[in-house]
């Protein structure tokens, strides 16, 4: 009945809903956000632990969602690990592109790989109501990054 | 269409004539039939209430209670005799009775603030439940932060039933100036034994206030049997237009009550230094009203009054069952409230699947259902269901068939996230 939404619903995005990756608590932590669609009910809780040269040393959250946002927050916790703090947001915007057009053309160099492992997301672009889904997880990495404690909202 | 019930009590009712009269029903989205199961949220419009609003906009539309020439006093009678109908179809003893606000959210804001802040001292209390909408919570807070009342919460039982003994130990202690409950739970559909509670809240001395939004479009209401202070509902729920509400107030408290907001239509006499108030409801409603919308409104409540409301309620009984002998049937699927008097609205959850990625492919087999929390917070987290439940909400337009295509969607949805 469903088929025509495996585009929106890949395999990758499946796996990573039901399994999400770095789905902990940071104890070591230097960056804490927390991120809230009051729409839905989602709610997610990032940690990041930064090296002293500004590289995010690792990633990792918990929350509860729909398979798009724990796919998404998964995603990212793998992506962001290893990059510097200007890396992660520019994936960020990047990210927000193709979460809103299904492209992402302007898309810098030196960061293809990372935007291919999120491709899979590309699909919510069909799916106006579903995009916060995606991006909740981005809005809490920039928030986790720029404003210690405040609350991200999709909204 | 005459409203009879047959013997074996079920409606004599063409519900396929009924669907030929809502234009949206025969259209497509992305290829499937439209199977519209949120009427909850807001009902669609039978092309009676849509002709109505277009001649009114077209051959007697001008403001009201303003002009001293024809068309306006056209409007003006339109207008009126959508409040006569709307006290008719409540049975309130007057058409005066009856305060036209913009629907049931602003119904309660005006009652918080002309009778709690009017009336109610710091140090009372207003009652709700566990189960209200937002719309009949945040008003209460917000009356309790910036009056002084107390606000106390009325537990549900794990049915989905309002909890009368707990709501008597809140009465207990004679400091409630109101209890402002539903009449039916948008969540879990449970009705609400308006009566009793009317009659312990006055045996208590407070007045008593019933969200009908849910309520007033499933079965017939009667505020003088209930013995209600405040009645409300909303147009557009009601198969009419939005931007409409209807609150019933009783008599003595519309001309006890203070003024909501100033303005235009609801003075007596203005001058720099004092204003007068126009007598009630006049007086609860300030600026141009929704005049359209009332006459849309109208034309709604006789398009259902000639279904007939025990006609509606027994075929609405018969989706119940029928989908209570269904749904439970889907495996992994949980349906919250148990009520034993309840109405066509059922909240659920599969297993397997997140409440927003289920409403992404019901909406794919053509299904629209509601997503989410429902503007009931508090009571999802009652129910243990924080992150969300899907609702599927029946109209008069509901068919049995439709709710045998959800119960496979929702089969084949969760063998989809399997």
């Amino acid at each position: 009945m469903f088929d025509d939404l495996r585009d929106l619903y890949q395999e990758v995005i499946l796996d990573h809903g039901r399994k999400p990756r770095n789905f902990r608590r940071l104890e070591n932590g230097t960056h804490h956000a927390r991120g809230d669609n009051p729409l839905c009910g989602d709610k997610m809780e990032l940690w990041l632990a930064l090296n002293e040269d500004g590289t995010i040393a690792d990633a990792a959250f918990q929350g509860r969602g729909c398979a798009i946002s724990m796919a998404s927050a998964s995603l990212m916790t793998e992506t962001v690990k290893g990059k510097s703090v200007a890396d992660a947001h520019k994936l960020g915007e990047q990210f927000r592109e193709l979460a809103m057009t299904g492209t992402c053309p302007h898309c810098a160099a030196g960061l293809e790989d990372e935007m291919e492992r999120l491709a899979p997301l590309s699909g919510v672009h069909e799916f106006p109501s579903r995009v916060k889904c995606a991006t909740l997880a981005w809005h809490t990495l920039n928030s986790a990054l720029d404003n210690q404690g405040k609350e991200a909202s999709s909204e | 269409m005459d409203g009879a019930v047959n013997p074996r009590g079920e409606a004599d009712f063409d519900v396929e004539r009924i669907r030929a009269d809502f234009p949206i029903l025969a259209t497509e989205h992305r290829g499937k039939k439209l199977v519209f199961l949120d009427s909850g949220a807001s009902a669609q419009k039978p092309r009676q209430v849509i002709d109505t609003m277009i001649r009114t906009m077209e051959t007697a539309y001008a403001n009201v209670h303003r002009g001293a020439y024809h068309l306006s006093e056209t409007a003006t009678a339109a207008y009126e005799a959508a409040r006569a109908a709307c006290a008719r179809f409540l049975n309130a003893p007057r058409p005066e009775d009856i305060i036209f606000t913009s629907n049931s959210t602003m119904a309660i804001n005006l009652v918080a603030h002309s009778y709690g802040r009017g009336i109610m001292k710091p140090g009372q209390a207003v009652v709700i439940s566990e189960m209200e909408h937002h719309a009949n919570l945040v008003p209460w807070q917000m009356l309790r932060d910036g009056h002084g009342t107390e606000l106390r919460v009325c537990r549900i039982t794990d049915a989905g039933e309002l909890d009368l003994n707990h709501l008597a130990e809140l009465l207990a202690d004679g400091k409630v100036g109101l209890v402002a409950v539903t009449h039916m739970s948008n969540v879990l559909g449970s009705v609400t034994p308006a009566t009793l509670i009317a009659r312990m809240a006055h045996e208590a001395g407070a007045k008593v206030l019933f969200d009908g939004s849910q309520a007033a479009v499933h079965r017939r209401v009667d505020v003088q049997a209930i013995d209600a202070d405040f009645y409300c509902f909303t147009g557009h729920k009601l198969y009419g237009p939005t931007g409409i509400g209807v609150l019933y107030a009783r008599a003595a408290l519309q001309k006890a009550m203070p003024p909501f907001l100033g303005g235009g239509d609801m003075i007596a006499s203005v001058t720099f230094e004092r204003t007068t108030w126009a007598e009630p409801p006049a007086k609860f409603e300030a600026g141009t009203p929704p005049i359209i919308e009332a006459v849309g409104l109208h034309a709604a409540i006789d398009y259902v009054e000639a279904i007939g409301l025990p006609a509606i309620e027994a075929h609405e009984r018969a989706l119940v069952d029928h989908a209570m002998a269904t749904l439970p049937h889907v495996e992994g699927l949980t349906i919250y409230g148990k009520a034993q008097d309840r109405g066509g609205v059922f909240a659920f959850a599969l297993d397997n699947a997140h409440a927003h990625d289920l409403s992404t492919l019901l909406d794919r087999a053509g299904i629209a259902v509601r997503a989410g929390r429902h503007c009931t917070e508090p009571l999802h987290e009652r129910l243990g269901a924080g992150a969300g439940t899907c609702r599927a909400s029946f109209g008069l337009y509901t068919t049995k068939a439709e709710i045998d295509y959800l119960a496979e969607a929702l089969a084949s949805a969760r063998r989809f996230f399997a």
